[in-house]
């Protein structure tokens, strides 16, 4: 249901996020209207008036207190409980399911001030070694297959945002976070920065493609392997087991010797 | 200002006064020019959201002559970081926090100056050079700070990617006017504990004490956290340490950056209810004046707040949903965020139950109190999209979080701040303020803010990201743009119509007509004494008899209300 | 400051002098200052790969030596204190002397300190061990500086006959000051040398 307020969503599971929206607006803006019209109803109704003289209570009465705590607690209930439960499922959707080490697409990115550096791990599997393609800011996945992207910062905080999946994780100096998903509709999407890195924030932009075919993208990869050498300035070697949806702070990305950057410029 | 014959001097009486009355207008001031200039800083970020690298009228040629009077890159950052520090810090905190907590507290307590009074004349020279230093760091080579009002690290803590000293100068000028916010606490603390009245129990305190109080108490417990955070970042710009440092822009090992968020928003959370506290207060007193009624389950309320109080600092972690922090230590930040909503609902309906079955009298105090009410509703109910995670992993960083607390700050406390001013002006300056003008702003002011703060909403549920100079970079919110044109103009309107209010203000200083000790029939203590309040405010300690909400007394014959000081209450009140 | 409470006028919360409410909310915000800062160090060492040993970089007998001189500092504050209480003004001048004294000595054995090891290379830049021993042990430096700054005041205000049996409020205060700097001091040795 394409009502204009987002972008088009094209994840399998973006529809969640959009359903939680839609209730949570639902159940608020029903709270909100009750409310103006209370006020509206309040002001008219009881506004001053000569000789009108107002209801003299300081609203402490058994009555007054079991209303006021029993509307409360429906709000808490109806509302808060019942949208974080919705979260809760929605979460589990989105996040609890990581999919396998094999039969996902893994990619490596490493944002800097201002590109992203996003890296395959090429036929061998393994990452930052010479068979692996590295690009600045193209990220070709191809449709219908889940991809897994660890990220990690070459300088200051930057955040990967998918507006039409719905997702973003931070990329952060020292860590590797992590996010996924499957993309369903094939097409050119806009990959933005959502964390203030410097001037050049605004214009981090990458380009998310997905391929309409597996085929597509294995050509794709084919091309970009025989373009030539890639970056092995950054780079991890990936964790055997599939990532958590972060990572936990102070993990350390590389195996024994290795490090996430080694010096040089940028 | 104040009816004195001690015959001190000039610089004795007005400048470094220690008289209470004296330093909250010098507080007052200070705040509405802050607040002015942090206005025109989102005016111009308005502008270049709307035509991005577009010359700025009339003022453009001015501000920036290297570029063709069009804003450049680099100078975006530093708007957007010097809107929220100054708006923040040196416009709200100075004009709730400093004015309105040390015009009303003695007063309403009915004691003749602050605990400290040399101490309080201190905690406003501390701001004042701390907007020095904050002003000077415009002016230094690399320009002023501009990491945001966060100051996330590594951006602020690295000087390979923030060289320059404006970011230090940020930094110390907020450090002085922490130490400024901690002496004002220290004041108001033990005033509202201690020198009370005879008869002034707890329980008879009007709420915008209460919600002084309580905004002093998390001040003093969380501003001195933000405190570490901030030097530790200053340590890792000039002396070469790594607190908030890791990856290649670490000199050494062991650094964490997550560390400065939990830190910072382990302040920052508690911050955004030190500011609205007192609005709280203020909108529970001033409901029950204007509907003649007394204050609706006051001791519900009081009770609501402090839950509020001790909570706001256990929910931090809801800023921190896409940090990379341990999803299910976010998710329990969620759950605890949403409990706030239980104490928060019951002072709401407080609110509204004091206005049910009242005698509603729409003065321009009052207006800007329901104001306060409705914004409040829009701000509150849209937190708790934020509190959610799994939708907070979309919305954060979009426009849909900054729409969410301008409604709740901006919009409340910005509100709050002009119910505060139009109420307390007859108090303070012994004039009115013209009630037509009043009219017109409230008016104008809430047409434009809802427009701005609801479509900011709007473009961030399609996910506008924020601190970002120019929307046309990105394809996806090329169909969106127009709305940053809509928001530009609408923001102009907004501040426009903050020019009737400062005309009213300077008009009334020296026109407005001579104002009566009560002109708002209201209970409290300040309102016994004159209009403006004798040098030492009582002669002797006032004796109070009843809460400050006893409108609406059933069996009084002239008048609805009485007062706090009338005999007569012992036994005409209920409480 | 040092004003008494009169049952007649006021209806304080707690039946203290306003003096010593307001120095213990003042203490209140010094104790999460130095929470962020210790807190801070605790969470960086435990997610720290590696730590030296205690006893190995820090010269614990020193610092422990320093540790006994601030204790002993609390006790000539305390007996300041008992002094004015008892009225007896030499008493309290003598012991307000020998406390700020003591703070010196504890300055300067910590100068001493800072000097010897930041020439051995133990300097704030060079880990984040050193980094974290500088900013703690620093800024209670600071306030160790701002104490004896303040007794020294206090002394030259006892010399002039400011204080008595029934005026001696801001002795008290400032003694609560510095046993609350003289306790943070034992934290610091504690997860600094000893652990």
């Amino acid at each position: 249901m394409d009502t204009g307020v987002f972008p088009p969503n094209i994840s399998t599971t973006g529809h969640v996020v959009d359903q939680l929206f839609w209730l949570a607006t639902l159940l608020t803006g029903v709270a909100f209207l009750l409310i103006v019209a209370a006020l509206g109803y309040f002001l008219l109704r009881y506004r001053s008036r000569p000789g009108r003289r107002a209801y003299y209570t300081h609203g402490d009465s058994r009555g007054a207190i079991c209303v006021t705590s029993g509307l409360a607690l429906l709000v808490f209930l109806l509302i808060d409980v019942n949208l974080a439960y919705h979260d809760h499922v929605a979460w589990a959707v989105v996040w609890g399911a990581p999919p396998s080490a094999r039969e996902a697409l893994q990619v490596e990115i490493m944002p800097e001030q201002f590109a992203w550096n996003i890296r395959y791990a090429g036929p061998d599997g393994i990452f930052r070694t010479s068979d692996d393609v590295t690009t600045i800011n193209q990220l070709h996945v191809p449709v219908n297959r889940p991809v897994i992207v660890q990220l990690s910062s070459k300088d200051v905080i930057h955040s990967f945002f998918l507006p039409n999946l719905r997702i973003k994780m931070d990329a952060v100096p020292g860590m590797v976070t992590s996010l996924y998903f499957q993309a369903k509709q094939p097409g050119t999407y806009d990959i933005a920065c959502a964390e203030h890195c410097g001037f050049g924030h605004y214009r981090m932009r990458g380009f998310l493609v997905v391929e309409e075919s597996a085929e597509a993208f294995n050509a794709w990869l084919a091309e970009q392997t025989n373009e030539g050498s890639p970056d092995l300035s950054w780079g991890w070697q990936w964790a055997v087991s599939a990532p958590r949806a972060s990572g936990t702070p102070g993990a350390h990305p590389p195996s024994a010797g290795a490090r996430a950057w080694s010096g040089g410029s940028t | 200002m104040s009816k004195t014959l001690s015959g001190q001097s000039f610089w004795r009486r007005y400048v470094f006064s220690t008289n209470h009355k004296v330093i909250a207008v010098q507080y007052l001031f200070t705040g509405m020019l802050f607040l002015a200039l942090g206005g025109v800083m989102a005016l111009l970020i308005r502008w270049q959201l709307a035509y991005p690298w577009q010359p700025i009228p009339f003022i453009g040629q001015w501000l920036f002559p290297g570029s063709g009077g069009a804003m450049t890159p680099e100078v975006y950052p530093m708007l957007f970081t010097m809107h929220g520090g100054i708006m923040v810090f040196f416009a709200i905190t100075p004009i709730l926090l400093g004015a309105l907590g040390n015009y009303t507290i003695p007063l309403e307590v009915g004691a003749r100056d602050m605990a400290f009074p040399r101490l309080n004349m201190l905690s406003y020279w501390f701001l004042v050079v701390g907007s020095v230093l904050l002003l000077a760091s415009f002016l230094v080579p690399g320009g002023a700070a501009g990491s945001g009002w966060t100051l996330y690290a590594p951006l602020s803590a690295s000087t390979e990617v923030t060289p320059g000293w404006g970011q230090d100068l940020f930094i110390l000028g907020l450090a002085l006017d922490a130490v400024s916010i901690l002496m004002g606490g220290v004041n108001y603390i033990t005033t509202i504990m201690q020198l009370r009245a005879p008869g002034l129990t707890l329980r008879r305190l009007p709420l915008t004490l209460w919600g002084l109080f309580y905004s002093a108490v998390l001040n003093t417990l969380w501003l001195p956290i933000v405190a570490s955070a901030l030097f530790m970042v200053l340590c890792d710009r000039r002396l070469g340490t790594a607190f908030f440092l890791a990856g290649p822009l670490a000199p050494h090992a062991g650094g964490q950056v997550l560390l400065y968020q939990h830190l910072f928003w382990g302040f920052g959370h508690p911050e955004v209810y030190i500011l609205i506290l007192p609005v709280w207060g203020l909108v529970g007193d001033l409901l029950s004046v204007f509907s003649r009624k007394p204050a609706f389950g006051y001791q519900a309320t009081v009770c609501s707040m402090l839950v509020i109080t001790v909570l706001s600092g256990i929910v931090w972690g809801h800023h921190m949903f896409t940090s990379g922090m341990n999803p299910l230590v976010g998710k329990a930040f969620m759950f605890l965020t949403i409990t706030v909503s239980v104490p928060t609902a019951i002072f709401f309906l407080n609110w509204l139950g004091t206005l049910w079955r009242g005698a509603i009298r729409l003065t321009v105090p009052m207006l800007f109190t329901l104001g306060v009410v409705f914004v409040f509703a829009i701000g509150g109910l849209t937190g708790l999209f934020n509190a959610l995670q799994t939708f907070d992993v979309y919305i954060h960083d979009t426009y849909f979080v900054v729409g969410h607390f301008h409604y709740t700050l901006a919009a409340s406390v910005l509100f709050g701040t002009f119910a505060f001013i139009y109420f307390w002006f007859p108090k303070i300056f012994g004039r009115h303020m013209n009630a037509r003008l009043g009219y017109w702003h409230f008016g104008l002011s809430f047409v434009f803010l809802n427009a701005v703060f609801s479509v900011m909403m709007f473009l961030g549920l399609h996910g506008h990201m924020r601190r970002i100079a120019d929307a046309t970079a990105y394809e996806f919110l090329k169909p969106v743009q127009h709305w940053n044109v809509f928001l530009g103009w609408a923001a102009l309107g907004l501040g426009l119509s903050q020019l009737l209010f400062f005309i009213n203000v300077l008009y009334s200083l020296f026109k407005g007509a001579p104002a009566p000790a009560n002109p708002w029939e209201a209970g409290s203590l300040a309102w016994t004494v004159s209009s403006p309040p004798p040098e030492h405010n009582y002669a002797t300690p006032p004796r109070v008899f009843c809460g400050p909400h006893e409108y609406g007394v059933p069996s009084l014959t002239n008048g609805d209300w009485l007062s706090q000081a009338d005999p007569q209450a012992a036994k005409l009140a209920r409480s | 400051m040092d004003r008494m409470i009169n049952a007649e006028v006021e209806t304080p919360l707690i039946d203290i002098p306003t003096g010593k409410f307001g120095m213990w909310v003042f203490l209140i915000s010094e104790i999460m200052f130095f929470t962020g800062l210790i807190g801070s160090y605790i969470v960086l060492r435990l997610g720290a790969t590696s730590w030296p040993r205690p006893g190995t970089i820090l010269n614990t007998p020193l610092l422990g030596l320093n540790t006994l001189i601030l204790l002993s500092s609390s006790l000539t504050m305390a007996l300041a204190l008992h002094a004015i209480q008892q009225g007896r003004q030499a008493a309290l001048r003598r012991f307000l002397l020998l406390t700020a004294g003591l703070g010196v000595a504890f300055l300067g054995i910590k100068g001493f300190d800072y000097a010897h090891m930041w020439h051995r290379g133990f300097t704030m830049s060079a880990s984040l061990f050193g980094s974290c021993y500088y900013l703690l042990t620093g800024f209670h430096a600071l306030h160790v500086l701002s104490g004896v700054i303040l007794l020294l005041s206090l002394f030259f205000a006892a010399s002039h006959g400011r204080f008595s049996a029934a005026h001696y409020g801001r002795i008290e205060y400032s003694g609560l000051y510095w046993h609350f700097i003289d306790i943070v001091w034992v934290i610091l040795f504690a997860i600094l040398c000893l652990v």
